[in-house]
This record gives C-alpha cells, sequence and structure tokens, in this order.
C-alpha cells in the first residue's frame, strides 16, 4: 500500500490575530477605547458641563454670566411659578403623547408579530420607517396645512356632517383653541404622529421574544384571550413599551419645533431652553432648565423599575 | 360524568390541511379512559397536529373530534378540560416557580390559600419540594420539565397531552422521566396522550401506540402487538431494526412473493450444514461484517443467492458470541416461521 502524500500547508495571514490571541485584555481595550472615548469626552462631559453652568449666575446689571458657583441659578428656577408652569406642560403633554402612542402602537405591533405573513410584515415595517426618512421639519409644516382652520381635516369634517364633533372638541377647555393648528389637541396630534415609530419598533421587538407557545399554555391552562393579554404577553412585552416610552417621553419633553410651529403660544420645555440660551442669553438658566427632563427621565425610570418593567430583560 | 364505556378522546374521519400539505388526513381513533397512549411518528407525520387539535389549538377541515364524548369543534382551548406539556414547557418566564403551576387555579379565582397549598402538593409530585420562589430562568431543563408538568397537572384535566416532553433532555435524564411520568400517571389515573418520534421511548411507555406517518396511522395496538407484528414495511422500519424481505429472499423465507419483515435479534447464526430444527426456515450466507455494540453484536450475512440480512446476537459470555464471526465464515441462518411477519406496501 501506498501511504497517500498529503498536500503542504497552505500559507495563512492573520498575524494581527496571532498577535492578539491570549491578550483578552488588549483585544477589549482596543475595542472599548473609541465608544468609550467619544461617550465619555463628547457626550457625557458635554452634558456635565452644560449642567455646571447651572450652578453660575447672570449677573444682574451687565447681564453676563458670572463663573463663580452659587445657588442664585436655581433660586431664580424654583421662585418663578411661570417656570413650573412650563415644566408641568411639557411633562403633561410628554404624558399624553407617551400614553396614546402605546395604545396606537400595541395592536400594530401585535399585528404585524402575531399575524401578519412575512410580506406584510416587511411592508409595514417600511410604512413605519417611512416617514423617518423624510425631513421632520417638512412633516410638521404639512401637518399645519392639514390642521389648520381651511385644511383637510375641518373640510373633510364639512363633507362628512361632521363639523359639530369638531367644533365640540375645539370648544374643549385648555386644550380646544380657534383651530387644530393652534390648540394643545393640534401638538398632541403632531407630537404623537411623530414620535409613534420609536414607540412601535421597540413593542415589535419585546413581542418578538414572546414565544407563541406561551400565550398557548395560557389558553391552555384556562385563560381567556383577555386574561391572557393581561397576565402574560402584557408583561412580557411592558419593558418594550417602557423603552417606547423612554423614546416618546423624552423627545416630547425635548422638542422645540413642534410646539412653536403648532398649538397655543405658551412655551414647553424645549423652547424655554433655546430661547434662554438663544436670545435671552441666560445660560445658567437654561442649564437649570436642562436638569429637568434628566430628573423627570430618572424618576420616570425609578417608576418603571418599581413596576416591574426590568424584571422580565 | 362519562360512563367507564366512553373514551377519552375520539377521532372520526379528521382531516387538517395546511395548503396543499395533508397534516391530519382522514384519521380516525379512540383513547381509552386512563390509558397511557403514544403517538408515534417521524417529523411532519401528523402526530404534533393531532395533539393540536385535541387542545383546540387547530381545528379540523373535516371530522369530528369528541373528548369524553362531547363534540368540541367549536370549544376554545380555555374552555376544554384537557392541558397541554409542551415541547419547550413555555413556561411563563415573569413568573416564579409557584405562580407558574397555580397559574389554572388563579385563572379559576381559587383563593390564594388553597392554591398554595396544591401547588406545594404538585411541586411534591413531580418532586421539586422547596423551588416555589425560584424563576423558571434559575432551573435545570429537567426541573423546568417538571414544572410545566405539574402546571398541567395541577388543573386536574380528565386528559393530559404531552408533546415530546422528554425531547430536551439528555439520555439519563430522559430514561429517568420516563419511568417517573408512568408512576405519575398511574397516581394520577388520568388519560395521557403522548408524542413522540422516539420508537424506545414510545414501546416503554406506552398501553398503546399509534404509528403516523404522511398524516396517517399506520397502525395502532399494544407495544408488543405493534414490535411483534408490524402492518405495514414503514412500521416494521420506523419501529426497532428490521430486514425487509422482498423478491428472492421473500420468496425463499416467506414462501411467497411478497414482503416480509424479519427482527434482527429472531434470526440465529449456526454453523455451515448445521441441522435445520423444525418449524424454522434456513438460508445459507456469509459473515460480512460484525459491529460489536456493548450488549450486543450486529452481524452482516451476505446471502449466497445475493441480499444480506442483519442478525443482533447478545454478548452474553465475554464475547463467546463474536466467535465464528470473522468475515467470510461461513454460516447457516436460521428463522422460526412465525417471526417472518408479512407486511404490507405502506399506505
Amino acid at each position: 500500500m501506498t501511504a497517500a502524500t498529503l498536500p503542504a500547508p497552505l500559507p495563512r495571514g492573520g498575524g494581527v490575530s496571532r498577535f492578539l490571541y491570549g491578550r483578552p485584555g488588549l483585544v477589549l481595550l482596543l475595542l472599548l477605547a473609541p465608544p468609550l472615548l467619544w461617550l465619555g469626552i463628547i457626550y457625557l462631559g458635554s452634558l456635565f458641563t452644560l449642567l455646571a453652568h447651572s450652578f453660575f449666575y447672570l449677573d444682574e446689571f451687565s447681564g453676563v454670566m458670572v463663573r463663580e458657583v452659587s445657588l442664585d441659578t436655581w433660586k431664580e428656577f424654583f421662585r418663578s411659578p411661570a417656570h413650573w408652569d412650563v415644566v408641568l406642560r411639557s411633562a403633561l403633554m410628554a404624558a399624553a403623547v407617551t400614553l396614546a402612542s402605546a395604545l396606537i402602537a400595541f395592536p400594530l405591533a401585535y399585528y404585524m408579530v402575531r399575524y401578519a405573513g412575512l410580506r406584510l410584515k416587511g411592508l409595514l415595517y417600511l410604512a413605519v420607517m417611512l416617514p423617518l426618512w423624510s425631513s421632520y421639519l417638512v412633516r410638521v409644516y404639512a401637518w399645519k396645512l392639514i390642521l389648520a382652520k381651511e385644511g383637510i381635516v375641518s373640510w373633510l369634517a364639512a363633507q362628512t356632517h361632521l363639523t359639530w364633533l369638531l367644533e365640540a372638541l375645539l370648544a374643549t377647555p385648555v386644550v380646544g383653541g380657534p383651530s387644530l393648528s393652534t390648540s394643545y389637541l393640534g401638538t398632541f396630534t403632531v407630537f404623537t404622529y411623530i414620535w409613534l415609530p420609536f414607540m412601535i419598533l421597540p413593542i415589535v421587538a419585546a413581542l418578538e421574544r414572546v414565544p407563541a407557545t406561551v400565550i398557548e399554555a395560557s389558553g391552555d391552562l384556562g385563560a381567556n384571550p383577555g386574561q391572557t393579554f393581561r397576565r402574560v404577553i402584557l408583561p412580557l412585552a411592558f419593558p418594550g413599551v417602557v423603552a417606547g416610552s423612554i423614546f416618546t417621553f423624552s423627545l416630547t419633553l425635548g422638542d422645540y419645533i413642534i410646539p412653536s410651529i403648532i398649538g397655543k403660544s405658551t412655551p414647553f420645555l424645549g423652547e424655554t431652553v433655546y430661547r434662554l440660551q438663544g436670545t435671552a442669553g441666560n445660560i445658567p438658566l437654561a442649564a437649570a432648565f436642562t436638569v429637568v427632563p434628566i430628573v423627570v427621565m430618572g424618576v420616570y425610570l425609578m417608576i418603571a423599575k418599581r413596576l416591574g418593567a426590568f424584571d422580565a430583560l | 360524568m362519562a360512563g367507564e364505556g366512553v373514551p377519552a378522546v375520539t377521532f372520526q374521519g379528521v382531516c387538517r390541511h395546511f395548503g396543499e400539505v395533508r397534516a391530519v388526513d382522514e384519521v380516525s381513533f379512540s383513547i381509552a379512559d386512563g390509558e397511557f397512549f403514544s403517538m408515534l411518528g417521524p417529523s411532519g407525520s401528523g402526530k404534533t397536529t393531532c395533539l393540536r387539535l385535541i387542545a383546540g389549538f387547530e381545528r379540523p377541515d373535516r371530522g369530528h373530534i369528541q373528548v369524553h364524548g362531547v363534540n368540541v369543534e367549536g370549544v376554545p382551548p380555555f374552555d376544554r378540560d384537557v392541558n397541554t406539556v409542551f415541547q419547550d414547557y413555555a413556561l411563563f418566564p415573569h413568573m416564579s416557580v409557584g405562580e407558574n403551576v397555580e397559574y389554572g387555579l388563579m385563572i379559576r379565582k381559587v383563593p390564594r390559600a388553597e392554591r398554595r397549598k396544591r401547588a406545594e402538593e404538585m411541586l411534591g409530585l413531580v418532586k421539586l419540594d422547596g423551588l416555589y420562589a425560584r424563576r423558571p430562568g434559575q432551573l435545570s431543563g429537567g426541573q423546568r420539565q417538571r414544572v410545566a408538568l405539574a402546571r398541567a397537572l395541577i388543573n386536574r384535566p380528565r386528559v393530559l397531552l404531552l408533546d415530546e416532553p422528554l425531547g430536551a433532555l439528555d439520555l439519563k435524564l430522559r430514561e429517568a422521566m420516563q419511568a417517573e411520568l408512568k408512576t405519575i400517571q398511574r397516581q394520577v389515573g388520568i388519560t395521557f396522550v403522548y408524542v413522540t418520534h422516539d420508537q424506545g421511548e414510545a414501546l416503554s411507555m406506552s398501553d398503546r401506540l399509534a404509528v403516523f406517518n404522511h398524516g396517517r396511522i399506520e397502525q395502532i395496538g399494544a407495544p408488543a402487538e405493534v414490535y411483534d407484528h408490524p402492518a405495514t414495511q414503514f412500521v416494521a422500519g420506523f419501529v426497532g431494526q428490521t430486514n425487509l424481505l422482498e423478491g428472492y429472499l421473500a420468496q425463499r423465507l416467506g414462501g411467497f412473493p411478497a414482503s416480509y419483515a424479519v427482527r434482527p435479534e429472531r434470526i440465529r447464526i449456526l454453523p455451515a450444514e448445521a441441522e435445520v430444527p423444525p418449524g424454522f426456515a434456513s438460508i445459507d450466507g456469509r459473515v460480512s461484517a460484525v459491529t460489536y455494540l456493548g450488549a450486543n453484536s450486529r452481524v452482516e450475512v451476505e446471502v449466497d443467492e445475493g441480499g444480506r440480512l442483519q442478525v443482533v446476537e447478545q454478548n452474553v459470555e465475554g464475547g463467546m458470541a463474536m466467535e465464528g464471526r470473522a468475515p467470510g465464515t461461513a454460516v447457516r441462518l436460521v428463522i422460526e416461521r412465525r417471526h417472518i411477519q408479512a407486511v404490507s406496501e405502506s399506505r
């Protein structure tokens, strides 16, 4: 018998890989350094600098910022009830937008995950994402026209003899106004439209992770569809709702363009910060206002954790 | 209450098609009350779909399904008196082990104290005492399997459906659980409908088993009956090892040009030219290969007139059986005629 000769080994590359083999610490450092530098210096660093500015104050006479640590700015912030109005208005709007987004997003996400076929699911994904590809400003201005007094909504209401309904809505105290485009109702509608994708996608991701058999098991053990939803589907998808609400809530809280184009002229948080650091030149107070959404989100996340939103993660 | 004679489950001409695929095709059978009934078959043979039809996750396109004498076609899963142990266990990850087990009772609004008591009892039955507060994520595969069992049994269903419940466990654990499942079934005395693709499992646990192939049942019977008298070529090949005799071998050993099945352990190897005992058929050949399998050895014999037969011999006396089995040795194979089983073409 003749022994078969094996071909000579082929030359191999991978010198760098060979060098890094057995040096896991170095690999970790190389991988983590760029994102950590970016996050640490450019993002957190500038945020911290901004927040630090709230402990400086504005000289009353010259209007120049004094770089000395003091609580004057914070005293000013807490003294004025108008400031609290801004915070409360923004937080309520953000909460309403979040709630509405969740209510609209959940059934759609559920349909996408459980019922839609592969093709339809792709189309729905596209439909959800498509608005994000066009300019935010264009969409907001489009909504201004849609909601205007002579806009499509009023026209449609007239055609379907529902003008009375529109007028009843606009006559609602606080949220109503002369037209949809100049009322909180309009602001709310546009906010909900703009941020909806950010609620749908995390809920879809969360629902994808709920195995179909778990839902079947609940029915098998005697739970009707309503009970299955409350006891199994919602708790398991809740982290997705919370993730989505973090987006919708914080994006609404910080946005300064939508309320300045659509709605009443009363200011929201983002607008206030924009005005204070721009035209008013009051950087310390602007910084103080910036702290507010961070604190609000912190409280929000704590409540979410208490509610067990992250238990199923 | 259903009387003694009412079967636990009855299928009458049940069909379930998914598009072109006939997952379940004109299936009829009935399962007696208190029976351990297995549905055995390769994947895609329709056994799991039958289980899901009983549970109510699927609805038949045609035919009737009765559970304890009541038609269930229009009854949703949550109104059926059956419970399922899922292949992937399907435990609720956001609940503790105890909450999982109590789920059915909580849905039925059983008071908390009683729920807790019965859950502890059930956990005792499946030997998970003290794990009430754990999360499913903290358990091993075998433990999860037991939780799934306890969660189903606590509702005292009249029929328990098990969908390959041991499929994800390793061999030793699977064997232990087989015995345990059988014991639990005797203790609780309810009907078990057990889906598996493992013929050994089906043979060792069942009172009766149904062999599925292409959405149809090929044979139903007690394990020994199905093993010793396979009705079709498919059953003979799927349940245990078999020598399928066709053509010359069939004519020579069975007497007719039909199909016959012979179990490898039913063939005896004698020295060449040995006398054939009465009632036996014989054929001569040469050993072509021997495979050592521990308790047994598998001997392949090349028949002189063409064809090949497998023989399984027990290694009783320290490898004595291996003697005289060197490849090339001339041997005479003898088979008791009653072990040559005529089988029909698969349907």
